[in-house]
């Protein structure tokens, strides 16, 4: 870091390099195909919820724009992506495509509202979003199925050659490498004139029109661009499980969601996807010992994660690295 | 624009206006705060403007930047109306401001803020598929704005470690980084210990003759020094204007400005 020879071009580009700790992390997302190919499903689901707490992670956590109705998106994806197999296609990476153009038109259409309110009254509008959309899907029974769930999804093969299997090596694999590719957007996002933007808007609301931004325009695109890849993440679940249930549209999911960005760290990217595994593995163990009570012990951790390191797993780590480099 | 000292000295000669208040009125309740304000600045003035506290200085500021709507009047920027503007489509316009509180980005560094502002002007700060540092140019002229003002040594300190002074400076930073055709300086040096605001005041002297300048400031003798003229503002009222030398000769601001000061 002691560059004397750095240039201020050269030391914005510096923060943006891949770390060690990055690739490593990436390859560790390899393991559970060789050491646990029993929880392969496990291991899908918990790509496709890292996709949706990265979704959440670019308004929240780089432009400070909180949201409880992000489920929404999420299932606006799912149910579009199931409709589209059983009445158009089966095609995964076609029906992929169409979620996120639903889910990005939807999240375009709520921007103007959401883009306008900060704070309390945003939460309680995004709330309120999110329970209208889940009625809304609970009520059209003869397309979503309602409260029975949705029937009739048939995927095909990803690129006509994988099935998808009982196991879930093709669930996996599929999850994991549209994970892969929105993250690495979703970086260069973060690292781009608007990431910096949507920066200062968290930073200082008050300043950015003083240096002649135009918030609302900023907050609308990420808005509509963290909708559309949570709407991508709830495709990727009904693909892979070949079924929709209103459990993806509720206000609980929206709740976990945040849980996990802030047990892993909002604004650091990592964040939602160490959250997601904290949470889906925590999930999983607790709700094997205690099937009714497992939601106590998430409690648990929460208080704790929120009290002794407030900015997260990854934040309680940084600060670690930090002083054991200084001493 | 034209460049240099020479047109800028036309200008004023002809009285050119680079911002102009018209009858601005505003009230919050039954609380006049600014009644029928008129003043307009020659391209490259440096005003100064005084007042007790709670005279309507930083009202003022806000009116003219449009982040309060005036109760009647008009703001001119050049020939242009601009009362109907928002905040930000002024400052695209030239008109920038500072604030009397810090008002920046504790979680960025000085690089990343000034370049985050230059951006904005440059209309890339939409981008979202190339990495930041691809814009050589922007990175350059923050730098630039920061050197300049002697923050090139802390351009990677993050924003809420700097020493206040240094903030201080920073707000005139980010001011700059939208190239403003006129600037408004909410009390440059607020919080500053008195050896260290002529730093800042030297700061500001040394700015291009093409911007024009209005600035508060409750030290008299930094007003003395850097404005070449002078409004004074009571009770949400322009209570007289003039040159530092007609000012200070007035009885009626000795008694009303100076005079409160004592009980405050």
């Amino acid at each position: 870091m002691s560059d004397a020879a750095l240039t201020p071009q050269g030391y914005l580009q510096g923060l943006s390099r891949w770390r060690a700790i990055e690739i490593a992390f990436w390859l560790a997302t390899l393991l559970p195909f060789f050491l646990l190919p029993d929880y392969l499903s496990l291991a899908s689901q918990i790509a496709i919820t890292a996709l949706f707490a990265l979704s959440l992670d670019i308004i929240l956590g780089y432009g400070g724009i909180v949201s409880l109705g992000h489920a929404a998106f999420f299932g606006i994806g799912a149910y579009s992506a199931a409709i589209f197999s059983k009445f158009v296609m089966g095609e995964p990476l076609i029906g992929l495509v169409v979620a996120a153009a639903a889910a990005a038109a939807a999240g375009y259409a709520t921007s103007f509202i959401t883009a306008r309110f900060r704070h309390f009254t945003l939460i309680m509008i995004t709330l309120g979003l999110g329970l209208l959309a889940q009625e809304v899907a609970n009520r059209a029974h003869w397309l979503t199925g309602g409260s029975d769930g949705f029937q009739g999804i048939d995927i095909w093969p990803v690129a006509g050659l994988f099935r998808f299997d009982l196991y879930g090596y093709t669930a996996y694999g599929y999850s994991l490498i549209v994970l892969f590719v929105l993250f690495l957007a979703a970086r260069r996002l973060v690292n781009s004139p608007f990431g910096l933007s949507l920066r200062g808007i968290r930073e200082n609301w008050v300043r950015m029109p003083a240096i002649g931004a135009d918030r609302r325009a900023h907050i609308q695109k990420a808005y509509t661009i963290a909708c559309t890849i949570a709407g991508i993440a709830g495709a990727l679940l009904a693909q892979t499980t070949q079924t929709a249930a209103l459990e993806s549209i509720s206000f609980q999911r929206s709740a976990d969601v945040l849980v996990m960005l802030v047990l892993g760290g909002a604004g650091r990217l990592y964040g939602g996807l160490v959250g997601a595994i904290i949470f889906m593995v925590a999930r999983d163990q607790f709700s094997g010992i205690e099937p009714q009570y497992w939601y106590f012990w998430i409690g648990v951790l929460l208080v704790m994660v929120v009290m002794l390191l407030p900015n997260g797993v990854l934040g309680g780590l940084a600060k670690l690295t930090a002083r054991w480099r200084k001493s | 624009m034209t460049a240099g000292a020479l047109p800028a000295q036309d200008a004023i000669a002809h009285r050119a206006i680079a911002l102009a208040a018209k009858g601005l009125q505003k009230s919050f309740g039954s609380l006049r705060v600014a009644r029928d304000i008129e003043i307009s600045l020659p391209i490259g003035a440096r005003y100064a403007l005084i007042g007790p506290n709670g005279a309507g200085k930083t009202t003022l500021i806000n009116l003219m930047t449009g982040m309060l709507a005036p109760d009647g009047g008009q703001i001119f920027l050049g020939e242009q109306d601009i009362t109907r503007l928002r905040p930000g489509e002024r400052v695209q316009r030239g008109l920038a401001r500072t604030f009397q509180i810090n008002t920046l980005f504790p979680g960025l560094n000085p690089l990343e803020a000034v370049t985050l502002a230059v951006n904005e002007r440059r209309g890339i700060s939409g981008e979202f598929w190339r990495n930041v540092a691809v814009h050589k140019e922007s990175i350059d002229e923050a730098y630039d704005i920061l050197s300049k003002l002697k923050l090139g040594g802390d351009c990677y300190r993050q924003t809420r470690e700097l020493p206040y002074g240094r903030q201080r400076l920073l707000e005139i930073a980010l001011a700059l980084a939208t190239k403003p055709k006129v600037l408004l300086l909410d009390e440059p040096a607020a919080g500053v210990p008195q050896e260290e605001s002529g730093e800042i005041f030297e700061v500001v002297a040394g700015l291009s003759d093409d911007l024009t300048l209005l600035f508060i400031e409750h030290d008299m003798h930094v007003v003395f020094r850097f404005a070449s003229h002078i409004i004074v503002l009571v009770g949400g009222a322009v209570f007289t204007a003039g040159s530092p030398a007609e000012i200070s000769a007035d009885p009626r601001v000795r008694e009303v400005y100076l005079g409160k000061r004592k009980h405050g």
